[in-house]
């Protein structure tokens, strides 16, 4: 297999095809859930051997289309062709048995087991792990040899970055006969350096003639990897084009069905006093591990400090001890007259009556609770408070008119009060729990990941409200793993790596490879 | 798992599973040689048309509602309490010790509201217990609440045996309490208003079970406490999120919880029978859990159940009388299959029902 395209590479679908059989081929997929049409006639074809970017907005379609590829929905009609030949796909069986492998956003793998153990689950091949064992090393060997993708087979999961915990996952898959690979939004969890990698590894795998999907969300990811990309939007197959043809705007564009500019307008405004100092913060998790170093850090009036850093650095636990969810161990908080410490620890409660407002990184299983209606959630928090009505009872009729404020303020779609919040797409729910939480007015925001699985149009929205609340006064610390939003919003950027503060610099000192190195845990060069 | 619509949710699957309990009930009476329809004959008559029939089965129903409504709130913060029949017990000696206290002067506009108020408070008391062991030491509800229900008969053996016996008498009961104390049966209120009634066990009780389900309704959806009670069920992480203390939250749903259970004493103490007997909860605390996960945790879905049970324990009753061949054993193997379905396997069509809505 040496088969090596011409780039760029063939368009798919009628255009021009210069190849014989397509490695994919989907007809008219159409699928629904209840009474939402997820995929609606969705046609597309992917020529073999090349990057297919598939772009979207959230709820655009695009995981629902590559999980009937993959087999854990069934299509209500149309048709699937691997190279060529019909291919009713039901499990997830049949989809291996096709050569189709996925590469989840969320891995797969027993972090306690070492890669060969990993690598052999679901292929032991008898009782005896012994001759199982000894195969996959041999064919392990032969798969890095062939794909040019180095690892250690007895490294033990969890003590891999997670770039190298990817590269096993992306084994896996061929290691069972891949040679269509799936991958969903497999960026999100890299750091730039580890993402650049990542991009060689997929050119490499396209050289021996892997045919690979590439699901995002991210115009950057588009033009620098695929030959070709096809654009979904609202369930609907918007259009394929060639990506050395076409720009990241007309993309933009076709996601959103409006030109949207990506630049957020910056307010400047003069920092005012310190509303939050933390000082020297530490923090060991239940099993003893230090998770925050000696942390310090200033949130000033009318002021955005950005968080910087990959997931997983500290980001969240601080956020919790900042919020109250968590108490502090070592170190101190100061708000204004107020100093929390181990001895003096406030609760989520009296945050928020200090006038500290928290927007989870966790949408699902912190700000909101899923089950309840938009009018529930919109009090979340504030239940003991004049948003529930002025009674002894909960006041239904002042819920559903505070939530109707709410969501005429902040545009949330469909304006149904009454709608559990789990009937909202993801940028939805976040502008209701954004609308609840400055509608107080609070004097400081703590902002985790404020545009994770929003679409673009939610984005700039969400963005301008950020910026219109420092305007206002408000401390901010937003922390959020997008570079391009940090860049957008911060006046200030701090980098965090392994529970440590890297290194604090001015936006104007800022730039995408500075922050690379520095979330790479590289010191700031001074 | 996906929700389904109301009416299929409320009123579809619990049908379809009582259904297939009676089906698989028909088939066991079938299997002892008897004709099931006939038994079916009898039930009915039994629960509703002989004379008395009706106000049985509501008295049945009065307890019913009782625990289930204890399993219900507890249930709304994901607590499984399975300790109704203990703090019921227990909420009889609540009752029984304010009476036994005041019953020879107290007047009784004091006295029972005194002794209603005694019958929560112990049954509260023995559900904080093991809520308070939960949330400050992660002991599961489910393992302390059951092995409470041992405690408690223990203690309750002992006593009636003891120092609550009635003098110059062997039967391990209390003394009876005095007719001051006594809830007035709903026969006695109908025959002074004129109507003709048959004297049965229905007492006042059973209107203040009804009060209770509207007081619960107003808990759980109209209440800050309620909200946060059900915020905390639905997510635990969501609730510590927005402030809701989760531990006191954990206590005080426990207490008005076993508050309910000990509730379910006052049909049998102060109304229908006027003493504390040994055992008197009789399962009736175990079968809550069936009428609560029957009735979907509503108020008036656990009305509804309630009724259910409360019919098929006096149908059962009568069935055990008419047939030789169907013993009280038997009954119970029914009830046994009803509990079964609509308890334990209550979720069992819902992929199915789902499915067939999803395709329509």
């Amino acid at each position: 297999m040496s088969h090596t395209p011409s780039r760029p590479g063939p368009a798919p679908g009628p255009v021009g095809s210069s190849y014989a059989t397509p490695a994919i081929r989907l007809t008219g997929i159409t699928k629904r859930f209840g009474p939402v049409i997820a995929n609606d006639a969705v046609d597309l074809e992917i020529a073999p051997g090349t990057i297919h970017g598939i772009i979207g907005e959230n709820g655009a379609g695009k995981s629902t289309l590559v999980s009937i590829l993959y087999g854990f929905y069934t299509a209500d009609s149309g048709a699937i062709e691997i190279e060529g030949r019909p291919a009713p796909i039901l499990t997830s069986a049949d989809a291996i048995a096709h050569g189709i492998g996925m590469v989840h956003q969320h891995f797969m793998l027993v972090p306690t087991f070492t890669v060969l153990e990993n690598i052999m689950l679901g292929a032991e091949g008898g009782a005896m792990l012994r001759g199982g064992a000894a195969a996959t090393r041999a064919e392990l060997l032969r798969l890095e040899r062939d794909y040019a993708l180095e690892i250690d087979p007895d490294a033990v999961i969890e003590e891999l970055p997670v770039g190298l915990q990817q590269r096993v996952e992306i084994l896996k898959a061929l290691r069972r006969g891949a040679r269509i690979l799936i991958l969903d939004e497999p960026t999100g969890v890299l750091t730039p350096a580890e993402t650049d990698r990542f991009f060689d590894i997929l050119r490499g795998l396209r050289e021996q003639g892997v045919t690979i999907v590439l699901i995002t969300h991210k115009l950057r990811e588009i033009m620098e990897v695929t030959d070709t990309v096809s654009v979904m939007r609202r369930g609907r197959m918007i259009g394929h084009r060639t990506t050395s043809e076409t720009t990241r705007e007309e993309l933009a564009d076709m996601m959103v069905g409006r030109a949207v500019s990506l630049q957020v307008e910056r307010i400047a405004t003069q920092p005012g006093a310190v509303a939050m100092a933390v000082q020297g913060l530490t923090w060991h998790d239940e099993g003893g591990v230090a998770r925050l170093s000696d942390i310090s850090l200033d949130l000033r009036a009318g002021d955005i400090l950005g968080l910087a850093g990959v997931s997983g650095n500290g980001q969240s636990e601080l956020l919790d001890l900042l919020s109250g969810i968590a108490p502090v161990q070592e170190g101190r908080l100061v708000i204004g007259e107020r100093i929390v410490d181990r001895s003096a620890a406030m609760d989520p409660a009296e945050m928020r009556r200090a006038g500290i407002a928290h927007i989870p990184e966790d949408r699902h299983r912190r700000a909101l609770v899923l089950p309840f209606e938009a009018r529930e959630n919109a009090v979340l928090g504030y239940h003991d408070g004049p948003q529930t009505g002025s009674g002894r009872l909960l006041d239904p009729t002042a819920m559903q008119a505070h939530c109707e404020t709410l969501m005429a303020r902040f545009d949330v779609r469909p304006p149904a009060p009454r709608l559990p919040a789990i009937g909202f797409s993801g940028g939805n729910q976040q502008k209701l729990v954004l609308a609840r939480e400055i509608e107080t007015e609070p004097r400081i925001m703590l902002i985790g990941q404020p545009t994770r699985g929003v679409d673009i149009g939610g984005i700039a929205f969400i963005h301008a409200e950020i910026m219109a609340r420092k305007a206002a006064g408000c401390a901010i610390l937003l922390v959020s793993v997008e570079l391009d939003e940090i860049l957008a919003l911060a006046d200030r950027i701090a980098v965090m790596n392994a529970g440590r503060i890297i290194g604090e610099i001015p936006r104007g000192e800022a730039d995408v490879t500075r922050l690379g190195l520095m979330m790479a845990g590289v010191e700031a060069a001074a | 798992m996906k929700r389904l619509p109301g009416w299929a949710d409320y009123i579809l699957i619990p049908l379809l599973n009582l259904s297939l309990a009676l089906g698989v009930a028909a088939l066991v009476v079938l299997a002892i040689g008897e004709n099931p329809l006939d038994a079916l004959r009898v039930m009915i008559e039994g629960a509703f048309l002989y004379e008395g029939a009706f106000g049985y089965t509501l008295y049945y129903t009065t307890s019913f509602i009782f625990t289930g409504l204890a399993v219900a709130v507890a249930f709304h913060a994901r607590l499984f309490n399975i300790g109704g029949e203990g703090q019921a017990y227990l909420g009889g000696l609540g009752g029984l010790l304010v009476c036994l206290a005041f019953d020879g002067w107290m007047p009784s506009a004091i006295l029972i509201p005194l002794a209603i108020a005694g019958a929560a408070a112990m049954g509260a008391a023995w559900a904080i217990i093991p809520g308070w062991l939960q949330a400050h030491r992660g002991s599961h509800i489910v393992i302390t609440t059951i092995m409470f229900n041992f405690i408690g008969a223990g203690l309750m053996v002992a006593l009636l045996a003891g120092a609550l016996m009635r003098s110059g008498q062997s039967n391990p009961e209390s003394r009876e309490i005095a007719d001051a104390a006594r809830l007035p049966a709903i026969h006695d209120i109908a025959n002074a208003l004129g109507f003709d009634m048959a004297s049965t066990p229905l007492n006042l009780a059973f209107p203040l079970a009804l009060l209770a389900c509207v007081g619960v309704w107003v808990l759980i959806w109209r209440t800050r406490w309620g909200y946060a009670l059900r915020a905390m069920g639905e997510s635990g992480s969501a609730a510590v999120y927005a402030g809701i203390p989760v531990k006191r939250m954990i206590v005080t749903a426990m207490a008005i919880s076993g508050a309910l259970a000990g509730l379910m004493a006052i049909n049998t103490l102060l109304g229908a029978q006027g003493k504390v007997v040994l055992n008197f909860p009789s399962g009736f605390g175990f079968t809550g859990i069936a009428v609560a996960l029957m009735g979907r945790s509503h108020p008036v879905g656990i009305l509804l159940a309630a009724f259910l049970f409360g019919a098929l324990f006096q149908g059962g009753t009568e069935l055990d009388f008419e047939f030789q061949t169907i013993t009280r054993e038997m009954v119970l193997v029914i009830q046994g299959l009803i509990i079964l379905f609509s308890g334990a396997l209550s979720l069992m069509f819902v992929p199915w029902v789902a499915r067939r809505i999803g395709r329509a």
